[in-house]
Order: structure tokens, then C-alpha cells, then sequence
């Protein structure tokens, strides 16, 4: 089985899907020729032509906008803003008629389209190329939103949205693009939307995280466990459907649950998942539910941005915290 | 015909001129008599259904609606230059091209009654639902016109937006894609002089909206848009053009919004009742009728008669709207994704207790 980065992981759901069907059609900026500013398309041009694969003009309304009117057509375009920061000039698009095409025509029109969105920050990178917005696309009915924070994850993530009969957008944690390797089978599989994935079995906390603070997260509950505190860690890998099965299971095996994510604090993935675990299993819950995220402020520059992102020293702190209280 | 009215110049295609005679033989449509006289026909039942239209929504058994009084020819004209297996891409001010289309009296009426099933004209797999969000829809033209050409077809797609839409960013993002990618599009825009109360000398200092045409790299034309000859003439070379693979055309049909904008505007805070009196004889049905007329194609028992049944067709569509009530709450659920998440599940079942509760009450 090769090993590949994440990178390499979208690639290769990208080349078989593009191989498979004749629907599908890869273009954004940048992505033909150069092979997208993270390289993710390098190579796909060259293989599939410039019909299948392609560089738009600098435009994100329209990439977007014409993916749906290419969906509507019957085509499956999988799409890439170049990153999330760049979204805000097609959420016109997204709201008003992508999520809403298959509801306002009564099922009439579909739009099977995947937008790839590399998000998240603590890669010294400009303004407005670190943000992680997955919040305000959850919050939009009609959309689905896929995090994965594995190269394994990404493929069968990948592969599965792009067979979604909805819109998806796929974020991809931009931190984790090169940061490992992992055994990912050369052959096409699926792993469905809208499922979570327990990472790691544990008995008195329960941590949830996704994409790239999978990586924080799994660095905190090793420091856990040399304090002697037994962490179940959740990896999401969909925001929307969130799968509050896996959630309220572990809680209610746990008592105790942390949610970790880099956007924003207030009305955030983690604000829901609390709101949901409150309504269906506050009665096993054993200490107020914690939020490790980043702050209600617009993303710090580089020199800011350690302050930010949680790290696994501050996980940790929140998990002893967590454990701590109301014992 | 495209290249000889240049906007730039401040041309304008013009091929029956307001008394109803022909001033413009050389672009004069190849039309039977009969099919034109079915054109006058498809306008005067949009008239008679937009009328009647304001009407129930006075009586309440409609919402809010746009008023399509005056556009009727730049609407019809366009739509009969096209096939049936082409797409159309509506703002919301078309209903003659609607209803050329196949659409319904009925579904219009629907709609704006406050049902989706009504944006869903049956068997017009290729009509887009109406878009409400000003211009955006001219994206989805440029990517339908993407898929075409990227699928080998022959079909155009036909996108109606208005002067306020050109002031829009997806406007220059749609048209710059469209003739980048050389897309069949015909882009329409129905330059009917006001945006609710902006008039178009405030939305753009372009002397024309066709004249936009030139910056992206592709032919534009402004017409008399209430003129059902030059509209059909102009719409007729674009799909020529669009359909043999040489990129978009912009069409600026001028025209006059006669009504208000909405059953919900009042005209009379913005525009001077002189300009309304001014447009009144251009109006783009009495122009036509005139010219029937004058070739004994048309008379008053013939307007009296397609009134009439117009008038029929547009009752009984309200009457079948009217026994149309609440959507079933179900639906409001099932459309929403392909799948129904867990979480709408969950959301049905808790509003569904609710109701029982409210019932055994």
C-alpha cells in the first residue's frame, strides 16, 4: 500500500474520479497548468486535458456560480477556492442558490457540485489565507461540510462527495497537506459523509475535534495519559450531518466532553455540539462542557497566530480542567 | 446583422417603428402571417395574465409580485428565436418568454402565492427556476453554456437579467467566463429603465448596456426591446452566432417597465407621470396590433376573442391556485438534501409532537 501525504491523498481520489466519470470536471485558480498554488491538481492537467481540468479567471463568484449552473446541466464539477479567506465574494452564490436549488425546485434541480477549500491556520501565512469558516458554511441549509483531518480520511471522504447527489464543500486542513504519510490504498473506497470516526477509546473525558487540531488533539491526549487521565477522542470528519450518535454515546460513556477547533468561539461547532449533547444527554454529563477553540477576534498575523491556535499544552490544560471540576 | 449596429455609435435596431409600419426591411424576420399573429397572441395573454395577476394580488389571493407591463415583446421575441431543447436562465420579469417556453399561468400564479412547486414548470427540465437575487443567475447561464460546449451539444442558453443586474459583479464575472470559455449565451438584458426607482442614467455612466459588450470580447446589440421584430431579429442572429461556437452575445433590449416595479412599489415617488405618458404609445402590444392591422391580420373581435380567452385561461388557473393551501410539512423537510440528515429527522419529529400536543389540546 503507498504512503501519501495528504496532498497526494486528494490527488489521488481526484484522478480516479476524473478517471471514472466523465462528469467530473477539476478547475479554480491556478489549478491546470500550475497545478494549484498546494499543488493538490499537479499532473491532473496534464493527464485528463484542459477540458477536464482547468484554470479559470480570477473570479470566485462565478467559479462557483458557473459550477452550479455545470451541475444543473448534469455535470459533477469539483471546484477550488484557493483558500477559505477567499470564499466571502461566492457566499452570495452559495446561500441564495447552491444550497437552496434542490429545495426551491422541489428536487427539479440538483446540485452535485464540491468545492475543495484549504482552511486553517499556524502556517505563517498572509491575511486572510489562515482562516477556518466552517461554522458559517455549517450554518447554511443545503450545504454539506467535510473536514478530514488523514490522508486515509481524505480520499474516501473525497470520493464520496464527489459522488454526493448535494453541494459539499471539502475543507482541507492546510497544515496537515505535508505533515505525514499514511498507508492509503491505490483503489478507490468510500467513507460515507456524515459519519465520525473514535479515534481512540477512552473512559473519562471525551474530546471531538477535526481536520487539522486532530493533530493538537492527539498530542494532548498522549500528554493526558501521562497524567493519568483516559481521553476518547472523536474525529468529526463531517460538520454537516454532524453525527450526534458517535457524540452522545461517548459522552454518556464519559461524562465529560471538550470540543477543539481553530475558528472562532461564538456560535461555533463546538457551541453546537454542546447544545446538542445538552439536549440529549445532560443528565449524564458530570462537569460543564469546555470549548478550546480560537477567539472572537479576525485571525491574528503570523506573529500572533501561536496565541490563537490551541495547542496541545492548552488542551491539556482544559482537559485537567474538565477533569477537575465538580469530581 | 450584430457587427452592423455598433452600441459604440449609438445604434439601435429598429424594424417596426411605433406607428406600426416597417422601417427596416433588410433585418425584417422571415415570419408567416399566422406565426405572427400567434407571436401578438403569446404577448396579450402575458399582458392579460400580468393584469389580472395585480389584480388577485389586490384581492389577497397572491403575494407581492414583479409587474411585467411593456416587456412583453422584448420577452416573447426573444424566446421564439430559440429551440425547445435550449435552456433559459430567467430573472423574473419574463413571463412571455415563460410561458413561450411551456411554462404556466398557473405556476407564475403559484409561485407568488408561496408555493416552490411553483418555480417547477412540468416537462421544462431546461427552464430554470425565476432568481430572485439581482444578476446572479447570469453565472449559472455562463456554466450551463460551459456544460454545452464541454458535452458537444448544439443547444444556446437564453439568461434574462435587467439594467440593475449590469451594475453587478457576477454580471462582469458571468459575461468575462462566458466569452473567455467562448459559451453559447445569449445574455439579455432587459434595459427597462429603472431598478425599483433608480433610473438608468444613475446605475452606469455607459452611454448603452450593449456597448458593455465590447470590453469582454464579444458582440453586443441594443435594440428597440419593444419592437417584437428587432427583438426577434437580434435574438435570432445571436443564436446563430452562439450556436456555431463563436462565444456569447450581449442583447440590450430597450424597453419601458410600465408598471410598477412590484404590486408593493408606487412609481409615482420617482418617475413623472409625463414620462409614463410618453412611453404609453410605444407600448409594445398596441405597436404590434397596429401593424396586424394595417395588413388585415388582426381586428377587434380577434383582440376581443384572445382577451377573452386569456382572460379564461388566467381565471381558471387563479381558481385552481386558490384550492391550494398549506404546504405539507413534510415537504418542507424532504427537499432539502438528497438524504434526509438525522438532525432534520429530528427536527420533523420534534415540530410533529408539537402538533399532536396543539391537536389532543
Amino acid at each position: 500500500m503507498p504512503a501519501m501525504n495528504l496532498v497526494q491523498a486528494i490527488q489521488s481520489a481526484l484522478d480516479f474520479k476524473l478517471g471514472d466519470d466523465e462528469r467530473v470536471l477539476v478547475f479554480g485558480e491556478d489549478v491546470g497548468l500550475e497545478g494549484g498554488v498546494f499543488r493538490v491538481t499537479q499532473g491532473l492537467q496534464e493527464k485528463y486535458g484542459e477540458r477536464r481540468v482547468f484554470d479559470t479567471p480570477l473570479a470566485e463568484s462565478v467559479i462557483v456560480g458557473a459550477g452550479l449552473g455545470m451541475a444543473v446541466a448534469g455535470l459533477r464539477p469539483v471546484l477550488e477556492i484557493q483558500f477559505c479567506g477567499f470564499i466571502y465574494p461566492a457566499m452570495n452564490q452559495l446561500v441564495t442558490h447552491v444550497s437552496r436549488m434542490r429545495n426551491r425546485s422541489r428536487g427539479a434541480f440538483t446540485v452535485p457540485l464540491v468545492i475543495r477549500l484549504p482552511y486553517g491556520g499556524g502556517i505563517q501565512a498572509l491575511e486572510l489565507h489562515s482562516e477556518s469558516m466552517e461554522a458559517m458554511l455549517a450554518h447554511i441549509p443545503g450545504l454539506k461540510v467535510v473536514i478530514p483531518s488523514t490522508p486515509y480520511d481524505a480520499k474516501g471522504l473525497l470520493i464520496s462527495a464527489i459522488e454526493s447527489e448535494d453541494p459539499v464543500l471539502f475543507m482541507e486542513p492546510k497544515k496537515v497537506y505535508r505533515a505525514f504519510r499514511q498507508e492509503v490504498p491505490a483503489e478507490a473506497y468510500r467513507i460515507p459523509l456524515g459519519k465520525a470516526s473514535v479515534v481512540q477509546s477512552g473512559t473519562r473525558l471525551t474530546l471531538v475535534a477535526y481536520g487539522a487540531m486532530m493533530r493538537v488533539a492527539r498530542q494532548a491526549v498522549e500528554l493526558a495519559a501521562q497524567e493519568g487521565l483516559s481521553v476518547e477522542l472523536i474525529d468529526l470528519r463531517s460538520i454537516y450531518p454532524l453525527d450526534t450518535e458517535t457524540l452522545l454515546e461517548s459522552v454518556k460513556k464519559t461524562g465529560r466532553l471538550a470540543v477543539l477547533h481553530e475558528g472562532p468561539t461564538s456560535f461555533g461547532v463546538a457551541a453546537e455540539i454542546i447544545a446538542r449533547v445538552n439536549e440529549e444527554a445532560l443528565y449524564w454529563l458530570e462537569a460543564p462542557p469546555r470549548r478550546i477553540t480560537g477567539f472572537d477576534t479576525v485571525m491574528p498575523l503570523p506573529m500572533g497566530e501561536q496565541h490563537y491556535m490551541p495547542t496541545p499544552e492548552r488542551v491539556l490544560y482544559e482537559l485537567i480542567q474538565l477533569h477537575n471540576q465538580a469530581e | 446583422m450584430l457587427t452592423s449596429y455598433d452600441p459604440l455609435k449609438g445604434k439601435r435596431l429598429q424594424i417596426l417603428a411605433e406607428s406600426g409600419r416597417i422601417v427596416n426591411r433588410k433585418h425584417l424576420p422571415e415570419w408567416t402571417d399566422e406565426a405572427l399573429v400567434e407571436a401578438y397572441r403569446l404577448m396579450l395573454r402575458a399582458r392579460v395574465a400580468d393584469e389580472k395577476a395585480l389584480l388577485f394580488q389586490r384581492q389577497k389571493r397572491i403575494h407581492t409580485l414583479p409587474v411585467n407591463k411593456g416587456q412583453e415583446a422584448a420577452a416573447v421575441g426573444s424566446a421564439l428565436a430559440l429551440e425547445p431543447a435550449d435552456w433559459m436562465v430567467q430573472s423574473y420579469r419574463e413571463l412571455g418568454a415563460v410561458l413561450q417556453k411551456g411554462g404556466t399561468i398557473r405556476n407564475h400564479l403559484l409561485y407568488f402565492k408561496g408555493s416552490e412547486w411553483g418555480s417547477v414548470h412540468p416537462g421544462l427540465p431546461r427552464l430554470l427556476p425565476l432568481s430572485v437575487p439581482i444578476g446572479s443567475q447570469i453565472t449559472h447561464a455562463a456554466g450551463i453554456g460551459h456544460a454545452i460546449r464541454y458535452q458537444g451539444g448544439s443547444e444556446v442558453v437564453i439568461c434574462y437579467f435587467g439594467d440593475g443586474g449590469t451594475s453587478q459583479g457576477d454580471f462582469h464575472e458571468g459575461l468575462n467566463w462566458a466569452a473567455v470559455f467562448k459559451c453559447p449565451v445569449i445574455f439579455f438584458c432587459m434595459n427597462n429603465q429603472y431598478a425599483i426607482s433608480l433610473n438608468r442614467r444613475h446605475q452606469t455612466a455607459s452611454a448603452t448596456l450593449a456597448q458593455k459588450a465590447v470590453a469582454y470580447g464579444m458582440p453586443g446589440i441594443q435594440v428597440d426591446g419593444n419592437d417584437l421584430l428587432a427583438v426577434h431579429a437580434a435574438t435570432r442572429a445571436a443564436a446563430e452566432h452562439v450556436r456555431s461556437g463563436q462565444g456569447p452575445v450581449l442583447i440590450e433590449a430597450y424597453t419601458y417597465r410600465m408598471g410598477p416595479h412590484t404590486t408593493a412599489d408606487d412609481p409615482s415617488l420617482y418617475r413623472p407621470k409625463e414620462e409614463e405618458e410618453e412611453w404609453a404609445p410605444r407600448d409594445p402590444l398596441l405597436r404590434l396590433r397596429l401593424h396586424l392591422e394595417s395588413r388585415g391580420l388582426w381586428d377587434s373581435a380577434r383582440e376581443d376573442e384572445s382577451r377573452a380567452a386569456a382572460t379564461a385561461e388566467t381565471d381558471a388557473a387563479m381558481r385552481e391556485v386558490d384550492e391550494l393551501h398549506e404546504t405539507p410539512l413534510d415537504e418542507i423537510f424532504a427537499h432539502q438534501y438528497s438524504d434526509r440528515p438525522a438532525e432534520l429527522r429530528r427536527q420533523q419529529a420534534a415540530y410533529e409532537a408539537y402538533l399532536q400536543w396543539k391537536e389532543a389540546r
